[in-house]
């Protein structure tokens, strides 16, 4: 995707420089070919008219008039190039055949008081100029009048040509040169403007990656030193405004770790004298005996909640251990389930013979976790339903109750989440869903919450890859 | 060695807290002596060793976080000076602190806040003595001899001093030489931990017993450790 951007603005960039070159190329070695060519072409054709005129002058006033045969031919020898004289019908014997001059040129020529020239081809690599010229004399009177004799010369452009296509191939050769050239350049050019593109592209996907200390190195002064520079500003900024988030973010965790600690201390004395209250509340005054197993259960709450805040400090200071060993799936799953006698109320489907690695006491959290709410928030039937996948396991705890609204589901593992905000206090510390996903996490797994099609929470504790 | 009557079932112990809180101690001392232990408190680690060189109790309960000298030192006096078994109690929640706590000597570990009921049959288990069988004769694995109806073991004809941890620990893996135990079997074999305990207590037991019984306890020829699965105890 980025690549085929870079390619692109190269390749406009390119194509932009190339299309200036040539143009200018054109329109300049263009105009030099034209003036060129007709400055040799004009050279040429002024040299030819010049001669003939001269030669005409000289040796015309010797012919008598009308001439004869032999006149016109002795004329037309004395005449340089491919000439042709002609007296009325008379014409010379030498010189271009008759049939290649053109009527309309003889005609042309034969009204004229000047010397006419007409550029024409022999043939495709041949052309020639023909000049055509009545001769003129002053009578006795002094006006000056046709004699009846017209020369017609036919001069070859070959050798002019060649300088002309020589000319046309340097044209050529420059342009060549030239479009090369501004390639070069425009390469350069992308190059120039496009590395600093490149890097600031690097740079930002490395911002994006939480890489903060990312900065770019500014060059010079023009507007991609001033977007570097900007670019670089930003990064400080972000750096500092994340640097402050996570600052007040571990300060608030390890302010919940040092009250959850200061809070164990005087909760281990009430927890260890609980039971003696309890075990005096026949003896106690009605309201005495209300008094003491409020306290004691209350006591009992505070202290499970303290422990559940140490357990997801633990998780947030990535400090929470996987102590790894090979278990029975199907056994392990009984085992928690008979270990707080909901054997009886639970159903299960666990084919056995699963053995996977996988830290029991964080598993035993987990589905201690979920059977519990289900058995606590949802409705009979609850089912723990166990199979094989992606060289794993995974772990189904669903029940037969309303299910989870859909505004629920996605905070089902926010910490402190009460789904029912009528419903002030419930049970669990509010934090047993959130460790039970951090231990999934640990374990490289993910637990995820959903409804079954026919109602009923469902929560999916996938475990990949742990099978032995 | 002589071992001492197989503990019973609610039986008085005499029991040591070592806890420098006021409140928890009290307490502690209130709920211990319900269970029917006999308490005695001291608030120092220091107060605590004193305690210990005038009178012998059966268990000794320690705070980790103490002032002067802290409980992992108080642990490792302790277990230098014999084979009293120890219980930590941390308040702390870093696994550093177990681990750490373990290796100083602790023959278990509770957390703080704990339940009566709980810290009871943690002292009850660590208490109940291995019982000795009758039947059974000297068993030789090389130099090391394990006595089962003496419950004395020796090494080269030396008695080694074994807590009644790493005594009970190790006539359990020398019931079935050359067969796997998984920790969970050991956990629930000695420490009567039902059906959830800390695999750490086993690995720093057999650390422990290592250092005792094995000749080179960096490459064990007893105590083998099969990866993934537990421990097995070779004959030779």
């Amino acid at each position: 995707m980025n690549r085929r951007w870079s390619v692109g603005l190269r390749l406009r960039l390119v194509a932009a420089f190339a299309a200036v070159a040539v143009g200018a190329v054109i329109a300049t070695t263009g105009a030099n070919y034209l003036s060129a060519r007709n400055t040799i072409l004009q050279g040429v054709q002024d040299r030819a008219m010049d001669t003939l005129r001269t030669q005409v002058s000289t040796f015309a006033a010797t012919v008598p008039l009308p001439p004869t045969q032999r006149d016109l031919d002795a004329l037309q020898r004395r005449l340089n190039g491919y000439v042709a004289v002609f007296y009325r019908e008379l014409r010379s014997t030498g010189g271009p055949p008759t049939e290649e001059l053109p009527t309309e040129f003889r005609a042309a020529v034969h009204d004229s008081d000047r010397m006419l020239f007409q550029r024409g081809l022999w043939s495709a690599s041949a052309p020639y100029l023909m000049i055509g010229m009545t001769v003129r004399t002053q009578n006795s009177a002094g006006a000056v009048e046709p004699t009846g004799l017209e020369i017609y010369a036919q001069i070859s452009l070959a050798s002019s040509q060649a300088d002309i296509s020589k000319l046309a191939m340097w044209a050529w050769v420059t342009g060549a040169l030239a479009l090369l050239v501004a390639v070069g350049i425009a390469l350069l050019a992308a190059r120039s403007v496009l590395r600093p593109v490149r890097e600031l592209n690097v740079a930002a996907r490395r911002l994006a990656d939480g890489q903060f200390d990312t900065r770019l190195r500014v060059r010079g002064g023009d507007e991609l030193a001033e977007l570097a520079h900007t670019f670089n500003s930003s990064a400080a900024t972000l750096r500092h405004n994340v640097g402050e988030l996570r600052r007040m973010e571990s300060d608030a965790r390890r302010f919940v770790a040092d009250v959850s600690h200061e809070l164990r201390t005087p909760l281990t004395a009430m927890t260890a004298v609980i039971e003696i209250l309890e075990q005096e509340t026949d003896r106690m005054p009605p309201d005495s005996a209300v008094a003491a197993r409020l306290v004691a259960g209350e006591t009992r709450k505070l202290s499970r909640l303290v422990q559940d805040l140490m357990e997801i400090s633990r998780f947030d200071a990535g400090r929470a251990g996987l102590e790894l060993d090979e278990w029975e799936v199907a056994t392990a799953v009984r085992d928690t389930l008979a270990a707080r006698g909901w054997q009886d109320s639970v159903e299960v489907e666990l084919p056995e013979g699963l053995v996977a690695r996988l830290d029991r006491r964080r598993l035993d959290i987990v589905l201690a976790n979920l059977v519990g709410n289900a058995l606590r928030h949802g409705a009979p039937p609850v089912l723990v339903r166990l199979w094989q996948e992606d060289g794993g396991v995974v772990i189904e705890v669903s029940d037969g109750g309303p299910g989870l609204p859909e505004s629920v589901l996605p905070h089902v593992f926010d910490r402190f989440y009460k789904a029912d905000s009528a419903r002030t206090r419930s049970e669990g510390s509010g934090l047993g869903l959130a460790i039970a996903r951090e231990n999934a996490r640990l374990h490289g797994g993910s637990l995820s919450a959903g409804n079954r099609q026919g109602g009923g929470a469902c929560f999916l504790l996938r475990l990949p890859g742990v099978l032995v | 060695m002589v071992v001492q009557q197989t503990w019973i079932m609610g039986a008085v112990a005499m029991v040591l807290v070592v806890e420098d809180d006021r409140a928890v101690r009290e307490a502690l001392q209130l709920s211990l002596r319900r269970q029917g232990h006999d308490v005695h408190v001291a608030d120092s680690g220091e107060r605590g060793l004193a305690f210990l060189r005038e009178q012998r109790p059966d268990l000794v309960l320690v705070d980790l976080m103490l002032p002067g000298i802290d409980g992992f030192e108080t642990c490792r006096r302790i277990r230098a000076e014999g084979d009293l078994p120890i219980i930590v109690l941390t308040a702390r929640s870093d696994d550093f602190d177990v681990v750490a706590g373990l290796e100083a000597g602790a023959d278990d570990y509770v957390v703080k806040p704990v339940e009566p009921r709980v810290l009871d049959a943690r002292i009850r288990a660590v208490l109940r003595r291995a019982a000795s069988e009758q039947q059974a004769s000297d068993e030789h694995f090389g130099d090391l001899v394990v006595d089962r109806t003496a419950l004395v073991v020796t090494k080269g004809g030396e008695p080694v001093a074994l807590t009644p941890t790493e005594l009970k620990l190790l006539l359990e893996l020398t019931r079935t030489p050359g067969r796997v135990l998984s920790r969970q079997q050991l956990l629930s074999a000695v420490w009567d931990h039902d059906y959830l305990g800390d695999s750490r207590l086993v690995d720093a037991c057999v650390q422990r017993l290592r250092a005792k019984i094995e000749d080179d306890p960096g490459s064990p020829r007893h105590v083998r450790t099969v990866r993934g699965f537990g421990y097995r105890f070779d004959r030779l």
